[in-house]
C-alpha cells in the first residue's frame, strides 16, 4: 500500500465529516483508508453510506470535521483556501457523474480548463496535450463541439480527458458511469484503466455498479460512515 | 488570450439577450450624460459668450467721490454730524497711460484700452434721445469688444468727426450711413458729427444708447483734455477675470470691476445649472451602476455550479473575481461607446431642431473628446465597482457546494 519510497499516494485519518449546528448528522464516523501509485480501487457502498462526502474531502472540495488527510506528503487539513486551489490543481482529477463540462466551452476547451485556469493562460503545448487525449478518448472529430452537441458518453470521455490535462497522479471518479447506458459506461471504464495502465494514473472511482466495482483492482466498502471491508480483487473483469 | 478574459467574454457572448438588455441600459444611460452635458456646456458658453460680447471683462474707473470728515470724535468730544453724500463729477484716471502700461503686465490679461465715457442727448429732426457716449481709441478697442464684426452697415471709422451708432438707437433717430446727428453732452458741449457705421452688439440696453466716437473727440465733448475715465481689460480665462480685477485694484488703487461681480445672478444661474445637472447625472450613473450589478449578480446566481467546477477543477478565486470583474467593466465601456453615439446623434438633432429665426441654434451644443472620454472611463469604473459584489460572492463559492446544490 505505499509508493515506490514507501510512502502512500493517499492517506486518510481517522476522517470525520458532520453536517448540521445543532443537530448533528455524522457523514463519516472515523474512515482511515490509504491508497499507493499506480491502484485502480473502488469505493463502494449503499446510499448514504459516506462514498461522496469521502471523495469531496479527499478532492479537498470539503474540510473533515477532524482526522487527518495526505495527498503526498502534504497535509491538507492544514492548508487554507489557495493552498487547497495548488494541491487539487497539481494533484488531483475529477470525474463527476454528471459530467460537469462547462455548455459555454468547446470539448477542447473543457479539456484546457483545469490548466488554463490555474495559469491564467492557454500555452500551444497546453493545446496539443489537450488535443492528444481527446484524440486518445476517440473524440478526434469532435473537438471543437461545444459539449451540448455531444451524447452522454461522448461527455464523459470530454470529462475523463479533461482529468487528465494536468497528468495528475490521482483521478477521483465520482460515479463516472452513473448516468450512462451499458456500452458507453463500459467505453468509460475502459478508457480509464487503460490511463491507469499507460500513464501510470492512480484511479479512486465511487460507483454502485458491481459490474464497474469487479473490474477494479481493490475494493473499498464503506457502510454507515466506516469501512466495513477492504479487499484485493484477485482477477478484476 | 487570457483565461479570465475569455471566459468573460464568452459569458457575455453566449447569454445574448441578456447582454443587450443591460447594454441598452447602460447605452440609454450614458446618452443622458453626455446628452445633458453637452447642452447644458453648450448652453452656458452661449450665454457667456453673450454677455461678453457687450461688455469688457474687466473695467477700471476712479473711486467714487466720498465725503471726508474734517475733524474725528474722540474720547472727551462728541460730534453731532449730518453726512451728505458727495455728488459725483467726471474726472480722468489719474496719469492713465502709466496705469495703462502696469496693467497689462498683470498675469492673464490680453488687451488694455482707454475710454472716455458720459451721458448726453443725440438730436436729429423732432428726435431728442439720451446716449452713452464712448470715446475709443480705434485700434485698441477692437481687442476689447470686436465693433469691426458687429457692424450692420457702414465702416469702423471714429476719425474726423465720424462716430458709430448702435443699430436701435439708429433706427429710433432714423439715422443711416452718411447722415449728420448733434450730440449734446452733459458738459454742456455741442458738435454735429457723421454717423459712419451702425453696429448691434445683441445687448438692447447697449444697441439703444451706445455712440462710438474716438478718444480724442470724447475728451473734448466732456472737458477731459487728455484724460480717460475708465480702462476696459480683456483677460484670456473669462473666469480668471474676478482674480485679475482684485489684483488690477491692488497695484492700481482704482475701482475695478469684472464681468462676473456685474453678472452675479446669470454666474449664479449657471452654477444652479451645473448643479443640477450633477445631480440628475449621478441618480443616471446609480441606475447603470445598479443595472450592471443585479444582472452580475443573476449571471453569478445562473453559473454558480460551473463556477464551482472551475474552482474544482484547479481555477484560482481571483480568476473567478477578475471573469465578473472583466464582464462588469466590458458592459460600462461597451455602453459608453453606444451611449456617447447616441448621444451625440441626439444632441445634433436637438440642435438642428431648435434654431432661432436667423437659423443659429437656439441651443448650441458643445461636444468634445474629453467629454466622450471622461464618459467612457465614467462607465467602465462604475461597471467595475458595480461588478464588485457580484464577483466576490462568485469567488467565494464553495465549490463542493456550488457543484451539489448548483
Amino acid at each position: 500500500m505505499a509508493d515506490a519510497a514507501g510512502r502512500p499516494l493517499l492517506r486518510v485519518e481517522a476522517a470525520v465529516k458532520e453536517y448540521g449546528e445543532r443537530v448533528k448528522t455524522v457523514a463519516l464516523a472515523g474512515v482511515t483508508v490509504s491508497l499507493r501509485a499506480g491502484e485502480f480501487a473502488a469505493l463502494v457502498g449503499p446510499s448514504g453510506s459516506g462514498k461522496s462526502t469521502l471523495l469531496n474531502l479527499v478532492g479537498l472540495l470539503d474540510r473533515p470535521t477532524s482526522g487527518r488527510i495526505w495527498l503526498g506528503d502534504t497535509e491538507t487539513t492544514a492548508l487554507d483556501e489557495s493552498g487547497l486551489t495548488a494541491v487539487r490543481a497539481r494533484m488531483l482529477g475529477f470525474v463527476f457523474q454528471f459530467h460537469h463540462l462547462l455548455p459555454a466551452f468547446t470539448a477542447l476547451e473543457n479539456v484546457m480548463l483545469p490548466e488554463w485556469g490555474d495559469t491564467g493562460f492557454a500555452s500551444q503545448a497546453l493545446r496539443r496535450r489537450a488535443a492528444e487525449l481527446l484524440r486518445a478518448v476517440g473524440l478526434a472529430d469532435r473537438m471543437s463541439y461545444r459539449t451540448t452537441d455531444l451524447s452522454g458518453g461522448q461527455q464523459q470521455r470530454v470529462a475523463v480527458a479533461r482529468a487528465l490535462v494536468r497528468r495528475p497522479p490521482l483521478v477521483l471518479a465520482d460515479e463516472p458511469t452513473g448516468n450512462l447506458d451499458t456500452e458507453s459506461s463500459v467505453e468509460v471504464l475502459e478508457l480509464m484503466r487503460r490511463f491507469n495502465r499507460e500513464l501510470g494514473t492512480t484511479f479512486l472511482v465511487v460507483t454502485h455498479d458491481p459490474r464497474i466495482a469487479n473490474a477494479c483492482d481493490r475494493v473499498v466498502e464503506l457502510v454507515d460512515g466506516r469501512v466495513q471491508s477492504d479487499h484485493q480483487n484477485d482477477a478484476p473483469r | 488570450m487570457p483565461f479570465a478574459w475569455f471566459v468573460a467574454l464568452r459569458y457575455l457572448r453566449d447569454a445574448k439577450g441578456q447582454t443587450a438588455l443591460i447594454l441598452a441600459a447602460v447605452s440609454v444611460g450614458v446618452s443622458v450624460i453626455v446628452f445633458l452635458s453637452a447642452l447644458i456646456t453648450g448652453l452656458q458658453a452661449s450665454l457667456i459668450e453673450k454677455t461678453l460680447g457687450s461688455q469688457p471683462h474687466v473695467t477700471v474707473r476712479v473711486p467714487r467721490e466720498a465725503p471726508r470728515a474734517l475733524v474725528e470724535p474722540s474720547a472727551e468730544t462728541a460730534i453731532a454730524r449730518n453726512v451728505q453724500a458727495t455728488s459725483q463729477r467726471l474726472r480722468s484716471i489719474d496719469q492713465w497711460p502709466l496705469v495703462m502700461a502696469d496693467l497689462e503686465r498683470v498675469a492673464g490679461v490680453t488687451a488694455v484700452a482707454p475710454l472716455v465715457t458720459g451721458a448726453g442727448f443725440a438730436l436729429r429732426a423732432d428726435a431728442k434721445l439720451p446716449i452713452a457716449v464712448r470715446g475709443i481709441d480705434a485700434e485698441r478697442f477692437l481687442s476689447i469688444l470686436d465693433v469691426r464684426r458687429s457692424l450692420v452697415a457702414g465702416r469702423y471709422d471714429v476719425a474726423g468727426g465720424n462716430v458709430l451708432v448702435a443699430s436701435t438707437l439708429a433706427t429710433d433717430l432714423g439715422v443711416a450711413t452718411g447722415d449728420k446727428i448733434r450730440i449734446t453732452t452733459t458738459e454742456g458741449v455741442d458738435d454735429t458729427v457723421t454717423v459712419a457705421g451702425v453696429f448691434t452688439l445683441g445687448n438692447e440696453a447697449v444697441d439703444s444708447t451706445w455712440v462710438l466716437t474716438s478718444l480724442r473727440h470724447a475728451q473734448s465733448l466732456y472737458a477731459l483734455p487728455g484724460g480717460a475715465t475708465s480702462l476696459e481689460l480683456k483677460v484670456a480665462d473669462v473666469f480668471e477675470a474676478e482674480r485679475v480685477a482684485e489684483e488690477a485694484h491692488d497695484r492700481s488703487g482704482l475701482d475695478a470691476q469684472s464681468w462676473m461681480k456685474r453678472n452675479a445672478e446669470l454666474l449664479a444661474g449657471l452654477s444652479a445649472q451645473s448643479g443640477s445637472k450633477a445631480v440628475i447625472q449621478f441618480f443616471v450613473v446609480v441606475a447603470v451602476a445598479l443595472g450592471i450589478a443585479s444582472v452580475l449578480i443573476v449571471s453569478v446566481v445562473q453559473k454558480s455550479r460551473e463556477i464551482g467546477i472551475l474552482r474544482a477543477v484547479g481555477t484560482a478565486p481571483r480568476r473567478v473575481l477578475a471573469v465578473f470583474l472583466i464582464q462588469g467593466g466590458v458592459l460600462g465601456l461597451l455602453g459608453s461607446i453606444v451611449g456617447s453615439a447616441f448621444g451625440a446623434l441626439l444632441s445634433k438633432l436637438f440642435e438642428s431642431m431648435a434654431r432661432d429665426p436667423n437659423g443659429a441654434p437656439k441651443f448650441p451644443i458643445e461636444l468634445d473628446l474629453s467629454l466622450f472620454a471622461a464618459t467612457a472611463a465614467l462607465a467602465t469604473g462604475v461597471g467595475l465597482l458595480a461588478a464588485v459584489i457580484p464577483a466576490r460572492r462568485a469567488a467565494r463559492l464553495d465549490p463542493a457546494r456550488a457543484i451539489r446544490n448548483g
